[in-house]
């Protein structure tokens, strides 16, 4: 008898060639060429335009390690298709801060000791980022709705709710309103 | 840090020309909360993942699995996948080289299957092509005819049915008989417990790159826990020399056991030696959960005996754990669900039969407390069974049999080290608990679905208490290099250390600081090619082991700058102590070159010169057990406290954990920062064993590889914890620190259980406790 391997997915003929088209991604725009129709935004991020800071850890849009912005929409990348986000603005967590310099959620991470091994703070730094711009004083409860959507293995999240906490109150200060 | 001044020089220069103070700011040493130095890169998405890696005129590899979980091979047929454009090369069994078979303890497991596969998702053959889409088409394009056998899916069926493999189906036995195995108590309860099948679901899926070299030696970063078993095991398939085989440290997204067994390594290497081109492997996470062993799901029956006081008297066990298709670390997950089946209690008599065994399911190996996990959810249910049938606080139990220093466990060993577990105990009953249910119906069970009922939520508290060695046991070798080079006030550290994420980057540079006395330490990138093993980053050693290691290589660095210092000051060595860092003048200590005191850091001291060190670092000999399973077979235990605070609505079957509270046993905080994270990472995934995480097995076959079937603890999912941490240092771990990454997922899984029973009055012998397990249980 012969069958399928276990994770073979019956799939449409996707590789028809999307021709070239244009992303504006980080400000900047970048070219795609010779891509397939079918590639999620998450493939030609990495693959093709060499921005890896979206991961791939379960492309299927369980994790959040893909996070990136679509008009400041959080989005999961491998969710995506790519040829569907032209006219967008696309914002990775390479593109944060367009001066390259750390951003305060990046910092929080860092300083509360919200990463472990690093795979899903990519995604969660861009969660926090679209969170705290849409509502800049979440209560704890608040932070963990909005950011169930990016699974952490490691941390337990209590040190990442720190920091997006931390983040919170530093712009709130900053806004010279209660720290 | 105090710095003399001497009255020389303005800026701390004697008349020789050598600095001798210095005022450098106080180091992140020892004992503070140093940053991560991978965490800003980390944040930015710029540290390099082994997912990452890629090079120009780069394959993509993909892999063939089994879809059958028993069955002869008739005939493998590559000839459509070789046709295809794009495709550069396809491999099967008659293409390894070397050793047809590798693991971890028993090299039992073909590298492709070549007569049989014996597990849903056992590799057969591999492919690299120009594109990850290609290589897809190619594997779909491989032909095999498989001749379907009769799986043997249950573990108890082992002991009866033929071998399914030639080495036999039962992997190991592991008897223990101590003092009276037959003796009787006052009291006696017993219980059957069933673990569930757990998955390390670490984020980063197994990936790496292999690239050729034109000499015919390959390079290979990876995601791995153990580079230099690794490259044992590649070299001996590829049968190459071992030096012909460098393991690089790919950035590690997480591992928690799963990567200490190899998985596409001898693959992707055999096929870049094929093609002369790299190739990189990425898992996506279906082949995931088939390319990594598991936590053995198992069945426990215990039996406790007691005075009628209560004290322990005799503990009488039968462990079947399911080790799946190859054996991996099965020898020693059984060896510690046999010995640590009593938890840290002490008890003079047991009779303990352990088995793990063969089947047809996927291979399980190690998890974060492997062996260890699977007995306490087991023996910390019997004691509140116990405290239940005695009629005394739970508490009170634990309190009266608690195990000292001196005690024995049911090996014969005597426990040595510090051995806190009343400490543990007391210490966790102590912290606060949470405040009364919380207004916002997001927090209760069934969050934002918002269908409990207030009236129907029912509160529980449950308490657990747990043990485990740490490091290597029952003789392996055990051991860890480091080198340390001190240059213009710069220390350099190289380990095959591998980072997975727990922070031992961070713990080498503040060893190295606090030793040296300098701000500035390198971590040098861990590969088999510039140093020798450090062992695997597994069993809770690498701060013991690895940072053992650091610290002896850097405490040889500051006394070889001692002497030189002393030499070029013209004094006796023995006229400078290190102390914390620094070189200090012995009180009373005169010199041709001594103007004044002496207080330089160990880094400053002699900036002309390059120091160098390289250690082996062991720890003190272990043995096998016996056939009573008597030895002394451990170096060092852990010990640890939890408890759990969960409401439950008993007619929905749902639940949420409101709080854990932990007291752990650390030997010294050497970063309380990162040693929260462990902790809350590691009760993180207890709490998912307790409530959710299940590989859901039918007939062989994995029903639920992904992040949409199998669950792990999101955000809403992981309660607050609170943490008490119990130092009394081990003077044999560096600066008194022990391990403390496997402790918290130890009891934190059966206090959570032992808090729903509390809350719903059910016995719940399984884990995860499931909807179905509260609602559709039938009530007493």
């Amino acid at each position: 008898m012969t069958t399928d391997g276990p994770m073979d997915r019956a799939t449409d003929d996707d590789t028809v060639d999307s021709g070239i088209y244009e992303l504006r991604v980080n400000g900047g725009t970048r070219v795609v060429e010779g891509a397939w129709l079918g590639e999620s935004l998450l493939n030609v991020l990495r693959d093709r335009l060499g921005l890896y800071g979206a991961k791939n850890a379960c492309e299927q849009g369980e994790c959040g390690s893909c996070s990136v912005l679509v008009d400041g929409r959080v989005v999961c990348s491998c969710l995506e298709l790519a040829a569907a986000c032209v006219g967008t603005d696309i914002t990775t967590v390479e593109g944060l801060d367009p001066t390259g310099a750390l951003t305060d959620v990046q910092r929080a991470f860092v300083e509360a000791g919200a990463v472990q091994c690093g795979f899903c703070t990519p995604g969660l730094v861009v969660a926090a980022h679209e969170l705290l711009d849409r509502r800049p004083d979440p209560s704890e409860l608040e932070i963990r709705e909005s950011l169930a959507g990016n699974l952490c293995r490691c941390t337990g999240y209590g040190r990442i709710v720190a920091a997006v906490s931390a983040a919170a109150a530093e712009r709130r200060a900053a806004a010279g309103g209660r720290p | 840090m105090t710095t003399t001044t001497t009255p020389t020089t303005p800026t701390g220069t004697t008349a020789t020309g050598i600095t001798t103070t210095t005022t450098r700011p106080p180091a992140a040493g020892i004992g503070s909360d140093a940053r991560r130095p991978d965490g800003i890169p980390k944040v930015r998405g710029e540290f390099a993942f082994s997912s990452d890696l890629h090079r120009p005129q780069m394959l993509w590899g993909r892999t063939l699995r089994s879809p059958l979980p028993y069955a002869r091979i008739r005939s493998i047929d590559i000839s459509g996948a070789l046709a295809l454009p794009g495709v550069a090369a396809v491999i099967t069994a008659e293409d390894v080289p070397g050793r047809a078979t590798y693991g971890l303890i028993s090299s039992d497991q073909p590298v492709f299957a070549a007569d049989v596969v014996r597990f849903v998702g056992e590799a057969v053959a591999a492919v690299a092509a120009e594109t990850p889409e290609l290589a897809r088409r190619a594997v779909a394009a491989i032909e095999v005819d498989y001749e379907p056998l009769d799986p043997l899916t249950d573990p108890e069926d082992c002991f009866t049915r033929d071998p399914i493999h030639p080495d036999g189906n039962i992997v190991r036995s592991v008897p223990i008989r101590f003092g009276d195995p037959e003796a009787r108590g006052d009291v006696v309860v017993e219980g059957t417990y069933v673990i569930g099948m757990q998955d390390q679901a670490f984020m980063g899926p197994e990936s790496g790159l292999a690239v050729p070299d034109t000499d015919g030696s390959v390079d290979l970063w990876v995601s791995t826990q153990f580079l230099h078993v690794d490259r044992d095991q590649v070299a001996a398939c590829l049968g190459l020399p071992e030096e012909d085989v460098r393991v690089h440290l790919g950035g590690v997204g997480g591992a928690f056991g799963a990567r200490e067994d190899v998985s596409f390594h001898v693959h992707s290497c055999l096929l870049a030696l094929r093609t002369g081109r790299p190739v990189k492997f990425v898992y996506q996470r279906d082949e995931s959960f088939y390319g990594h062993v598991h936590r053995h799901p198992g069945t426990i029956w215990m039996r406790h005996h007691a005075t009628g006081d209560g004290r322990l008297v005799n503990i009488e066990a039968r462990i079947v754990l399911d080790g799946g298709a190859y054996a991996s670390s099965s020898l020693a997950v059984i060896a510690n669900a046999a010995r640590f089946a009593p938890g840290p209690y002490r008890i003079d008599n047991a009779k303990i039969d352990a088995w793990v065994v063969r089947t047809n399911n996927p291979p399980c190996g190690a998890m974060r407390g492997f062996g260890a996990v699977q007995a306490c959810f087991a023996h910390e249910a019997q004691m509140d069974l116990l405290a239940a049938e005695l009629d005394i606080d739970p508490i009170e139990l634990r309190l009266l049999n608690a195990a000292r220093t001196g005690d024995r466990m049911i090996t014969g060993q005597v426990l040595e080290g510090p051995v806190p577990v009343e400490e543990c105990i007391r210490a966790c009953v102590a912290l606060p608990m949470p405040p009364a249910r919380d207004e916002d119906r997001l927090a209760w069970p069934g969050g934002a679905g918002r269908t409990a009922d207030a009236a129907d939520l029912r509160r529980g508290v449950g308490f657990a208490v747990g043990y485990k060695n740490l490091m290597f046991s029952e003789g392996e070798m055990d051991d860890a290099h480091a080198a340390c080079r001190l240059e213009a006030g710069v220390a350099s550290i190289t380990s095959a250390c591998a980072e997975v994420g727990q922070g031992f980057v961070t713990i080498a540079q503040q060893i190295a600081r606090t030793v040296l006395g300098t701000p500035d330490v390198v971590v040098e990138p861990a590969s088999t090619a510039t140093i020798g093993t450090a062992g695997s980053t597994s069993a809770s050693r690498q701060t013991w082991m690895s940072g053992g290691a650091v610290e002896k290589a850097c405490r040889e660095v500051a006394e070889d700058v001692r002497a030189a210092y002393a030499a070029v000051l013209g004094l006796e060595a023995d006229q400078l102590e290190v102390v914390d860092g620094r070189l200090r003048s012995v009180a009373g200590a005169t010199g041709a070159g001594m103007g004044a005191a002496i207080d330089v850091a160990v880094a400053d001291a002699v900036p002309g010169r390059r120091f160098e060190s390289s250690v082996r670092n062991r720890h003190a000999p272990t043995f096998a057990l016996d056939r009573f399973g008597q030895g002394d077979s451990d170096v060092a235990w852990a010990f640890v406290a939890h408890r759990a605070v969960v409401d439950v609505d008993p007619d929905l079957g749902l639940l949420r954990v409101v709080q854990m509270a932990t007291a752990q046993d650390v030997g010294r905080a050497l970063n309380p920062l990162q040693l929260i994270g462990q902790i809350e990472g590691g009760i993180a995934q207890g709490v998912g064993l307790a409530v959710m995480e299940e590989i859901v097995m039918e007939d062989g076959l994995v029903k639920n590889p992904s992040f949409t079937d199998y669950l792990i603890p999101t955000m809403l999912d992981m309660p607050d914890v609170e943490i008490a941490l119990i130092e009394q240092p081990d003077s044999r771990g560096p600066f008194g620190a022990k391990g403390v990454g496997e402790p918290p997922t130890l009891s934190s899984t059966p206090a959570v259980v032992a808090a729903i029973r509390a809350a719903t009055g059910l016995a719940l012998e399984r884990v995860p406790v499931r909807p179905q397990d509260i609602a559709l249980a039938r009530k007493v």
